[in-house]
């Protein structure tokens, strides 16, 4: 599904990805973690296609293409979604508008007729109720006026009712209570399935409890400095961060 | 001769062929005029209130008055295409500043109610101008306004008696066509509301061809006790024509005024809207949206008076800018001695689509009243790097994505707009502006 290797991607002068080595099979759930300023977020945003970050070497293959050649709406259309960390507010745009829209040029892309207005909008019901979203939010515009956990909501119910192919889920989990925490991995484990695959950036390992990732990778300035099955996010929570730091000092 | 010696030349000649025309009032008032013009010029750079556009285009082209005859033959139909298809209310057209009857529609009205050209109502209703017709917009220090009182000759009249309503809106529809010499029209028009009244105008601007003309247009509206006057401005002239115009709004106690005022065409184009709250408790909202693009100028000049105590003024200014375009707001609040209680809030907000696109924003507060509440402010920016990415993320095309986030911008004001076939025919025209049209859809 997704094969990375080497991936190097800077902003400005600073060197924030530092070679990242990374492949996801289809079916399996990655957790990444790592302390602040590890570079997780960057990576979602790279895999994403935010121009903000340079990549500066490496690569990155998603279902065989090359996607870092990719436009970031491309990638959308191909199955790739990503939930923000900081969801934006797009006043005057209704989330219903702005699935509607890109639902029909993943559509389109495939080949696959337009939803028409009575299909869309029992899907998009349909999916509402499974994230527990009051459906008023739905038709208001995108994320304007929400609160922290409505706004992740938001970005899992879009994520539901796209059924990307790979899910990039980036701090989805932070800021949330425990209500909306399991909302939001009871969003991701629907998901779950042979012919997809999911990426979870966090920090924490909480959220592991709901979704139990296939591996975990733990990143730390800029490279994946440690791999292994679930354990590993309980041996972090365990033993913090700084036993990472204190094992890579003795290396 | 100089650019005002040919204005000046032209009132001669126009006088000796209609001379004593109107009543003695009138003419006295039209000599006033040309005579302050005269003293006045065309302002410059110079002029604290025109240091952002220079009308010297305007000044310099030998403009001559234009005539509805011109235009003979024109049709309804083709009417239509250049406004919102036929509205479904009463609507006077005036070609080259002319009342154009055979293109007009006058709908059954409430008794008493008057609705018919300014040259009519000259001739049959002088005494219900009188009190009002050039009392209101000053001409001492607004050379443009001097002329088109020099030149009053035609343009609407609307009279409505005390507590009448009227259901529909009054659509006023200024057809400019070229003819020839470039042409010239100064529409003016007088809306006088009396105690409990209620109506909406609508004014559209619209051009055939696409030849450079001027149309310099004053509309009075004088609004009495507990009245209530929505007034429309849709300026959407070719991007040759050249458009100076003055609102200029008296209010009674406990009046509602809203002014709202859309510009999308015009090479060169000045507004002034200027509201006298001259009573307690009235209450006003002014909103406006420019578009411009390629190298159209639009200027946005307003001064809300606050004269009296418990005014509340709303004034709420977004501009849209491509190209090479440069928008202009002088947005001036002044609050009276008198005026406590006052409640004044403005806004402008500016979004530049461009490098080269240029704007110019001004709040004036001029404060002199202790017990008020006046705010104001001014944001000018580009396209929200961070929602295009959103949008882009969830599948959207980028030229999509930027369309949507303009019309998000622009849609805003026209949602405001109370009259719904003005409304309606906005936002499709909003679409025809955009990067790409993005289709129409409720609730975007």
């Amino acid at each position: 599904m997704l094969e990375i290797k080497n991936l190097r991607a800077k902003v400005g002068d600073r060197e924030i990805l530092k070679g990242i080595s990374l492949t996801v099979k289809t079916g399996e759930v990655h957790a990444i973690m790592g302390p602040n300023g590890s570079g997780k977020s960057t990576l979602a945003q790279v895999l994403a296609g935010r121009d903000t970050y340079e990549v500066t070497g490496g690569e990155a293959t998603y279902q065989g293409k090359d996607l870092l050649e990719m436009a970031p709406e491309e990638r959308a259309r191909q199955g790739l979604f990503m939930a923000f960390q900081y969801p934006v507010e797009i006043p005057g745009v209704s989330t219903m508008y702005l699935l509607r829209a890109g639902l029909n040029a993943a559509r389109k892309q495939q080949g696959l007729e337009e939803l028409d207005a009575m299909d869309f909008l029992s899907l998009v019901k349909e999916q509402a109720k499974l994230v527990e979203m009051d459906e008023s939010l739905m038709n208001r515009s995108v994320n304007e006026g929400f609160s922290g956990g409505e706004k992740k909501r938001n970005e899992i119910f879009q994520m539901a009712v796209l059924q990307p192919k790979l899910a990039i889920l980036d701090e989805t989990d932070s800021g949330l209570d425990i209500d909306a925490l399991r909302i939001v991995a009871n969003g991701v484990n629907r998901l779950r399935g042979p012919d997809r695959a999911i990426i979870v950036v966090t920090h924490y390992q909480r959220l592991l409890n709901y979704i139990v990732p296939d591996r975990v990778h733990v990143l730390y300035e800029g490279r994946i400095v440690k791999s292994g099955g679930k354990e590993l996010a309980l041996e972090l929570e365990d033993k913090g961060y700084s036993w990472i730091e204190e094992k890579l000092a003795r290396a | 001769m100089t650019a005002t010696d040919h204005f000046i030349s032209e009132f001669t000649r126009l006088g000796r062929e209609s001379a004593a025309a109107g009543p003695a009032w009138l003419r006295l008032a039209r000599e006033a005029a040309v005579e302050r013009f005269r003293e006045l010029g065309f302002p410059t750079l110079d002029d604290e209130e025109w240091k952002y556009t220079n009308v010297a285009p305007i000044a310099r082209t030998p403009f001559r008055i234009g005539n509805g005859f011109a235009v003979r033959g024109l049709t309804v139909e083709e009417l239509q295409r250049v406004t919102f298809g036929e509205m479904d209310c009463t609507h006077l057209v005036f070609l080259n500043g002319r009342f154009a009857p055979e293109l007009s529609r006058l709908r059954p009205v409430p008794d008493g109610v008057r609705i018919m050209s300014l040259a009519a109502a000259l001739v049959e209703e002088p005494d219900r101008l009188e009190p009002h017709l050039s009392r209101h917009a000053q001409f001492e220090d607004h050379a443009f306004v001097a002329l088109n009182t020099a030149f009053i000759q035609d343009g609407a009249f609307v009279y409505l008696p005390r507590r009448k309503v009227l259901e529909e809106p009054i659509h006023l529809i200024f057809v400019s066509a070229p003819n020839g010499s470039p042409r010239v029209s100064h529409p003016r028009n007088l809306i006088v509301a009396e105690a409990g009244s209620q109506a909406a105008v609508v004014e559209s601007y619209v051009s055939l061809g696409e030849a450079a003309y001027f149309t310099n247009a004053v509309t009075e509206v004088v609004a009495g006790d507990g009245a209530v006057v929505d007034h429309c401005k849709l300026q959407r002239e070719s991007e040759q024509a050249y458009h100076v115009a003055t609102l200029q709004a008296h209010l009674s106690r406990s009046a509602h005024f809203a002014s709202h005022s859309v510009s999308l065409g015009g090479a060169l184009v000045r507004n002034d809207v200027n509201i006298v709250l001259d009573a307690e408790g009235v209450d006003c909202v002014l909103n406006g949206l420019y578009l411009a693009q390629g190298s159209q100028h639009i200027d946005n000049h307003t001064f809300i008076d606050h004269a009296r105590p418990h005014g509340s003024s709303r004034e709420f200014y977004k501009g849209v800018l491509s190209g090479r375009s440069h928008g202009v707001f002088n947005g001036k609040i002044r609050v009276r001695k008198d005026a406590q209680k006052t409640d004044a809030k403005q806004t402008n907000k500016n979004l530049l689509l461009s490098e080269e696109a240029l704007v110019d924003t001004k709040p004036q507060l001029e404060i002199f009243a202790d017990d008020v509440r006046c705010t104001h402010g001014a944001t000018i920016g580009q396209l929200d790097e961070d929602a295009l990415f959103y949008l882009r993320s969830r599948g959207l095309a980028r030229e999509d994505a930027r369309s949507l986030l303009i019309h998000a911008f622009a849609s805003d004001l026209i949602s405001r707009i109370p009259v719904v076939p003005v409304r309606t025919g906005l936002e499709c025209l909003l679409m025809t502006r955009l990067p790409v049209g993005i289709e129409h859809r409720e609730g975007i």
